[in-house]
């Protein structure tokens, strides 16, 4: 099988999530890329040095700078005349691409698998996480979203590429790109952070997420994250979000700060390799999944913790 | 402009799916059903859109068994001025429920197509961004914030690293994230009013298309279960945990 990879880009660097993407896809067959963007050369070198990647496929051009699906779907439609399946990290972009691309193509669109497990058939998580499908797909062509955290990252340098620039059809004239306010951070970012300190409701307010949470994690040399409690309260912006319907995470470390547990936030953080909780509610559902519970009030525990590490 | 919302009658939010012990699905016989949480928001930013003087009609849509009407009657309540219930025992995947729902686009005509961005039950994350590609219009994703100006609407969308803004032609496609907005809840009055509101019934064959999945679903398991974890007693042993795990100094 050919294989079409959409490589996830930010500040002229490829995204980790491509590397998972890349793994998976090669468990396919051939891997091919896609870089689409504008002023992308960089990014395209680094895509070929990739280990086992075959051709990347270069689209540069103002219209496909932001990723705008209804320019790049097209696109990619265009190179799936000669690849069998398309692969894409199942990011933002990655998923608000992908399935316009699956349905211009006819084929049902496989999203966020964890594994692979032959040619056609893959495994997926539904139900918040709380049920593990197998699924077999009898479309000749396949389109698929990868979790990050479900494969292992492939090697950023050993590969030898070859780079071949495309053209596409352009602007599709439909959409435009007005603006973007992206959150600034010093701090390792959440989806590919070793180690994940998060709070929740508990904190109370934002002056207390700050003061308490965020200490903690810069002597951990963590990510910060949030319960959707936390963001909807106004502690935190969105893009801090772990859970179903935030990010996914799977940290060697992720660190519970008064989130009681619910099944939503579960969704996004139980693959972490190590849970540990810190809630003064001993019966809280979070303690059903940390392997390291500490009940008591986290005004005294957290800044307790950061002091004696 | 006439806006059109789908919504898709799932397993409440609150309630823990449980597998089947012969591993064919989700257990979901009598278990609480409810409105995707994100279609209820999609209903409530249509309507305020009405209330704004935007929007002139709300047509509710689902797709599924009989009883998806009760989530029909739910929009209903909530302001939509009517409904249309397209009835299928067996699981519509994303696929033909955008396929359908393209159908209901050229008949209907809407100029705004808002739905959830994902269903909490297949989490698939799929169906307004095909729609979008069937029709060829444009999508607004993960919507936080919808202003329509003139024959244009704006989207701010969540994306990894914040927010972004996208502005679409409309007729255009959109799908609401969890913050656009907070739903409203039906009031009773409103809800004995949504039983004579009108709801037609249809079926995929009415609209000439094959909804016979593309995915074949081989098992269904639980997710491996964490092993019991331990509770520390103070500070002090969590730190050497820490230690232990090599993430602290």
């Amino acid at each position: 099988m050919k294989t079409l990879v959409w490589v996830e880009h930010e500040g002229g660097a490829v995204k980790d999530a491509t590397l998972s993407a890349v793994t998976a896809a090669a468990k396919l067959g051939e891997v091919h890329l896609l870089v689409a963007g504008q002023g992308i050369g960089g990014i395209a070198d680094a895509a070929a040095k990739i280990a086992g990647v075959g051709k990347v496929h270069v689209a540069d051009g103002a219209a496909y700078a932001n990723a705008l699906p209804e320019n790049v779907a097209p696109l990619i439609v265009e190179l799936m005349g000669h690849h069998d399946a398309f692969v894409a990290p199942a990011t933002a972009n990655g998923k608000n691409i992908a399935p316009r691309v699956a349905a211009l193509l006819d084929v049902m669109q496989i999203s966020e698998i964890l594994s692979v497990e032959s040619e056609d058939t893959f495994t997926r998580p539904t139900y918040a996480g709380n049920a593990i499908a197998t699924v077999q797909s009898s479309d000749a062509k396949k389109v698929i979203t990868v979790r990050g955290t479900a494969f292992e990252k492939a090697a950023r340098e050993g590969g030898s590429g070859s780079v071949e620039a495309i053209s596409g059809g352009g602007d599709a004239g439909l959409s435009s790109f007005v603006g973007a306010e992206i959150s600034k951070s010093e701090r390792p970012e959440l989806t590919s952070a070793k180690v994940i300190v998060s709070g929740g409701r508990a904190l109370l307010n934002s002056e207390n997420f700050h003061s308490i949470i965020e200490p903690l994690a810069d002597k951990l040399g963590a990510g910060v994250g949030a319960s959707r409690a936390a963001v909807d309260a106004g502690y935190v912006p969105n893009d801090y979000q772990v859970g179903q319907t935030g990010k996914i995470v799977a940290p060697e470390v992720y660190i519970a700060v008064g989130i009681s547990g619910a099944i939503q936030h579960l969704a996004g953080m139980k693959d972490s390799k190590t849970i540990i909780a810190i809630n003064k509610d001993e019966e809280a559902p979070i303690f059903q999944v940390a392997d390291y519970g500490l009940v008591g009030d986290l005004f005294k525990i957290v800044p307790e913790l950061t002091s004696k590490l | 402009m006439k806006i059109l919302v789908p919504v898709k009658r799932v397993i409440d939010y609150n309630v823990k799916p449980r597998v089947k012990m012969d591993g064919t699905g989700v257990d979901l016989a009598n278990v609480k059903m409810s409105m995707n949480p994100f279609d209820e928001i999609a209903i409530e930013e249509a309507i305020r859109l009405k209330e704004k003087g935007v929007a002139t009609e709300i047509v509710a849509v689902s797709i599924g068994e009989q009883k998806a009407q009760e989530t029909l009657r739910t929009a209903l309540a909530m302001g939509a001025d009517r409904a249309i219930l397209i009835v299928s025992e067996t699981e519509v995947e994303p696929l033909g429920v955008a396929k359908l729902l393209a159908k209901i686009v050229e008949e209907e005509a809407p100029g705004l197509v808002i739905l959830g961005k994902q269903a909490i039950d297949d989490d698939s994350n799929q169906t307004g961004q095909m729609l979008a590609a069937l029709t060829g219009r444009p999508q607004g994703t993960f919507a936080s914030k919808v202003e329509v100006e003139g024959d244009t609407v704006k989207v701010t969308r969540e994306v990894d690293g914040g927010l972004e803004t996208v502005s679409l032609k409309t007729p255009a496609i959109v799908t609401t994230d969890l913050r656009l907005n907070e739903p409203r809840y039906a009031s009773l009055p409103n809800i004995m009013k949504a039983k004579s509101k009108p709801l037609a019934q249809k079926t995929p064959a009415d609209y000439g298309v094959d909804v016979s999945p593309r995915l074949k679903t081989l098992k269904v398991a639980e997710p491996p279960k964490r092993s019991a974890g331990i509770k520390v007693a103070d500070v002090d042993e969590l730190v050497a945990k820490l230690k232990a795990l090599g993430v602290a100094a």
